[in-house]
């Protein structure tokens, strides 16, 4: 037995959408069986009447509200029906979300100022949203991985034609602006700029200068293959650029895996452009020098930290004063260098050192895996070429004579012979003092080197080794070739360092573009605001650190119907 | 040449927004719709065949052949019907548009809509109000006199009225009613009582029987979806605009037939991208429920093509039930839909979002690679003839028809 009952209300008006929203949530209460709410109009009676609904006995006039409850008990009826009000008045808590765009066109219709957009969608689609952030003219951090090795080169040339950044593919980690975008630490905001291949290396070394009192300007990262003979340090080279012309950043941390031998010099030699103390840690790899002019070499990230605390805080190079002063003028462009050693050990350790700015570096020296692909075997041990060193202590050139270090003459010829080619701007020559070595060097190396030098004005370098207990007198000797014109250093790494600066500083051998425009400094100046294409984690980060975001609700394009989606790339506009 | 889409679509755009529809009057449909003949009825949505037909669209079929006097009785239409004596084809393909089931038929009144920047024409049948009507597939006596006074004593009234008021400039009536809380499809509330008060003076002027007189107005009046037919009309003047643009990947109508949904796209001629149409999700009548729905039906959604109704919903906040309920959801369905569109509309603008003009322009590349479909709003027909309306929603239609669209165009344009 069912129970019809109603209630009017004289001169209530209510939309008619709220009506039948009322009456859909009374016919879901408790034991209802249907309900029916309308103006009581001729024409909803009549509907009400033939659903069964029309109540005995009640007299309605087009304006009033009639609310109707057809139920198993008059009860639950009754129940139903006081319900009314609180369904009227219920407003829900949550008026709605913000809208989240499904493109980043939208996005950044949205939020024109952001300039960085946070890709972490699947790899495989990771390059076209980031070409597409470029194309809108934003930086790009991009954690995605599995980004194939063509697409980062040609993403990052896209990013250096128009002045962006591509942080990435696999970074993690990066703070601009005092803004922690993907994976990062609260650090205290201060001085110190880090760039970064790792994202971990990044936190480590961040987190350590904050632990040391002192704070980060930005942190930037670069993706594990930055330094790689494919990119070239495309983003590497523009992040020291930037951190040189970035007045919060008063000291620079540049820390790395081992990078490829010929972008270890291209990044080295643009580090010395920054203007600014550099600290680099490429982890594993052997630093040619403790420091190179402004940039010095730490050992780990821990001394990589404090190496840019003490730098920070003294606001100059943390690194020890050369033992001789000499010229910084870099020589002519195109001057080759050559090393003519007696010592083995110190051509090899003076390898290592060149090898990361002079290239391309010939030597018959066999080098290990560490140099390997940045040290050319030279093909004929009687002629140099290009950069050489030599190790004239070798076999090949002490068939049927003495060691070099007890015979002058080979080297005495080489010295005249390289100093004869045109190409060569400095010459490197190592004696070694102590028992069982020449007992008097200098009286026939300096005056060839006189000689030579009056020729022509060739930089003659000579490191020597020895104590003042040494019975060829280490200070009379080094006078001595002093008096001849040659620049005297007593350790490898010094010797390296004044090499560096009179020829390290030359132009990156394959820039990614010859005339890029500066990326602007504005994306690192806060408030930082972001747009973020995948990992929700990253959107809630910015959030919770009152950066202003918008999280895009990324999906595959055309649904991930891959023939659709070549179908779209190609009614795309073009962009280059 | 080369294929310049952005180009193409812009032109085919900036078409559909500078048009100019102006209800110019009221005429017999044989007289002013190109190819309709007698023995011909037009209906909404793609081609179909009889066999293929939803409850509502038969219902509305007998009920035209009954009014044209082309059978006696039901029966005998059913049967002229079956053997083939009656011919259809979509009212799209004749410059024409219906809400629902959309039926047109040659004796028919029909508003005359002129294009007057490009000189393009379309047309529309006159709006029967709620209730038991043609256009839900009911053909009882009562519904085909009501039609008799509409297309006869309700039509001269009207198209003297406009004869005399020089037409009326839709586009300015709709741009208005945006600003009063109607998005144009589902919610015409405000553009009736335009439409009424701005048609009112002139049928005083030329009314010569009182009780005629009060009987359209307050026809017109008591209808909250008077306007619709000529705003269809308006929409489709506008839509057919920017049709046949080369290069071009601008949906130029989009229409169901209570069986299947189609598209057409500007650069793809007249053929149509059709697939099974979805059945509306939205709230029901007293007594009704999604068990009683057809599926999506009508020409209406002609108004999304040309950047209103659903496209409009922020403007409609009196109606955000229909997309669950919140104004902030009204505001999102406009904002999503600025996602597929090429462009923003000039003159159709939007207070909630300061007064940004509409999404238009349908991009199929949009649609198919957010994997976002047109939002629709819709009334929502039962699924058994001459039942009528049971209830109001939102609906999108099948993504596969873009997708087909897509390909065809690649293919067309050699570029797949």
């Amino acid at each position: 037995m069912s129970h019809v009952i109603s209630e009017r209300r004289p001169g209530a008006y209510y939309d008619s959408i709220v009506l039948m929203r009322l009456q859909s949530a009374l016919a879901k209460q408790p034991a209802v069986i249907d309900a029916g709410v309308v103006m009581a109009t001729a024409a909803n009676l009549a509907l009400l009447e033939s659903n069964g609904l029309r109540p005995e006995g009640v007299e309605a006039a087009p304006d009033d509200l009639l609310v109707v409850v057809k139920a198993d008990s008059v009860k639950a009826a009754e129940a139903a029906l006081a319900e009314i009000d609180p369904l009227l008045d219920r407003r829900r808590a949550n008026v709605g979300d913000d809208y989240r765009p499904r493109s980043l066109e939208t996005a950044v219709k949205m939020m024109p100022d952001a300039a960085w957009v946070l890709v972490s969608v699947p790899g495989r689609y990771a390059a076209e949203v980031a070409g597409r952030a470029l194309d809108l003219g934003k930086h790009v951090f991009l954690y995605s991985d599995n980004v194939p090795l063509a697409d980062e080169v040609a993403l990052k040339r896209r990013a250096r034609a128009r002045g962006l950044l591509v942080m990435g593919p696999d970074c993690g980690t990066a703070i601009v602006g005092g803004v922690c975008l993907g994976f990062a630490n609260r650090v205290r905001r201060g001085n110190i700029g880090l760039i970064g291949a790792s994202g971990t290396g990044l936190q480590a070394v961040t987190c350590k200068i904050h632990s040391l009192g002192a704070g980060i300007s930005h942190a930037l990262g670069t993706g594990g293959r930055d330094l790689g003979v494919d990119v070239a340090a495309g983003t590497t080279l523009q992040a020291l650029e930037l951190l040189g012309r970035d007045p919060s950043t008063e000291v620079v941390v540049l820390i790395s895996k081992p990078p490829a031998a010929a972008v270890a010099g291209q990044v080295l030699a643009a580090a010395q452009r920054v203007g600014k103390p550099v600290v680099v840690d490429f982890i594993g790899y052997p630093p040619p020098s403790r420091r190179l002019g402004n940039v010095c070499f730490a050992s780990g990230l821990d001394e990589a930290a404090e190496l840019a605390v003490a730098a920070a805080r003294i606001n100059r190079t943390p690194a020890r004063k050369p033992t001789v002063e000499a010229t910084d003028a870099p020589l002519a462009a195109g001057s080759f260098v050559r090393g003519l050693f007696a010592g083995g050990t110190l051509a090899y350790e003076a390898l290592l050192g060149f090898r990361t700015f002079l290239q391309p570096l010939y030597s018959n020296i066999s080098v290990s895996n560490v140099a390997a692909g940045s040290v050319h075997s030279l093909p004929d041990p009687a002629h140099s070429t290009a950069h050489t060193v030599l190790d004239l202590g070798e076999d090949e050139y002490t068939v049927g004579r003495l060691h070099p270090m007890m015979d002058q003459d080979l080297r005495l010829r080489r010295l005249r012979q390289e100093a004869a080619d045109p190409d060569v701007g400095l010459i490197v020559l190592d004696v070694v003092l102590g028992y069982g070595a020449h007992p008097d060097p200098a009286s026939e190396l300096a005056p060839a080197i006189e000689e030579i030098r009056d020729r022509r004005p060739l930089e003659v370098v000579v490191l020597v080794i020895g104590t003042d207990e040494d019975p060829q007198d280490l200070d009379a000797q080094a006078e001595r070739f002093q008096q001849s014109g040659a620049i005297v250093f007593r350790v490898t790494s010094e010797m390296v360092a004044h090499v560096h600066r009179r020829l390290g500083v030359v132009e990156p051998q394959a820039p990614l573009a010859p005339l890029a425009p500066p990326v602007s400094l504005d994306g690192l100046i806060p408030p930082v605001s972001a747009i973020n294409v995948g990992l929700e984690t990253f959107y809630d980060g910015l959030l919770a650190q009152d950066a202003p975001a918008v999280q895009v609700d990324w999906r595959p394009p055309a649904g991930g119907n891959e023939a659709l989606a070549a179908i779209l790339r190609r009614l795309q506009p073009k962009t280059e | 040449m080369t294929l310049d889409i952005e180009r193409a679509n812009q032109t085919a755009v900036e078409r559909m927004t500078s048009a100019r529809p102006m209800l110019t009057g009221i005429a017999v449909a044989r007289d002013v719709i190109p190819g309709l003949r007698d023995g011909l009825l037009l209906h909404a949505g793609p081609p179909i065949a009889w066999e293929k037909m939803s409850g509502p669209l038969r219902g509305a079929v007998i009920g035209a052949v009954l009014l044209e006097g082309w059978a006696d009785d039901e029966d005998s239409a059913r049967v002229l019907v079956e053997k083939g004596e009656v011919a259809f084809e979509p009212c799209h393909h004749h410059g024409a548009v219906g809400p629902m089931a959309g039926v047109t038929s040659p004796s028919m009144a029909v508003y005359v809509v002129e294009n007057t920047a490009h000189g393009n024409f379309a047309f529309s049948n006159l709006n029967e109000g709620y209730g038991k009507v043609l256009r839900y597939g009911a053909y009882a006596p009562e519904v085909l006199d009501k039609l008799r006074w509409m297309n006869g004593e309700m039509a001269n009234l009207l198209g003297a009225a406009l004869d005399v008021s020089g037409g009326l400039d839709l586009k300015t009536l709709l741009a208005e009613a945006l600003h009063m809380g109607d998005e144009g499809h589902n919610r015409n509330k405000a553009g009736s009582l335009l439409f009424l008060k701005l048609l009112a003076p002139a049928i005083a002027r030329v009314a010569t029987d009182r009780k005629a007189e009060e009987k359209v107005l307050a026809f017109l009046g008591d209808n909250a979806l008077s306007v619709l037919n000529p705003v269809m009309a308006a929409c489709k003047a506008m839509a057919d605009a920017a049709h046949g643009i080369e290069g071009s990947t601008v949906v130029t109508a989009m229409a169901r037939n209570g069986t299947d949904f189609g598209i057409r796209v500007s650069g793809l001629g007249d053929q149509w991208f059709t697939d099974l149409a979805q059945t509306p999700d939205g709230l029901y009548f007293s007594g009704f429920s999604a068990a009683d729905a057809n599926p999506d039906i009508g020409d209406s959604t002609i108004t999304e093509t040309a950047g209103i109704g659903a496209f409009a919903m922020a403007a409609a906040p009196a109606i955000v039930s229909f997309v669950s309920g919140t104004p902030k959801d009204a505001l999102n369905a406009t904002l999503e839909m600025y996602e597929i569109a090429v462009a923003e509309h000039p003159s159709f603008t939007i207070p909630p979002l300061d007064f940004r003009g509409t999404p238009v322009g349908i991009d199929i590349r949009k649609v198919v690679e957010l994997g976002l479909t047109p939002r629709v709003n819709t009334g929502i027909a039962h699924k058994d003839a001459g039942v009528g309306q049971v209830g109001a929603g939102l609906v999108r239609p099948p993504i596969g028809i873009f997708e087909q669209a897509l390909v065809a165009f690649a293919e067309r344009y050699d570029v797949a």
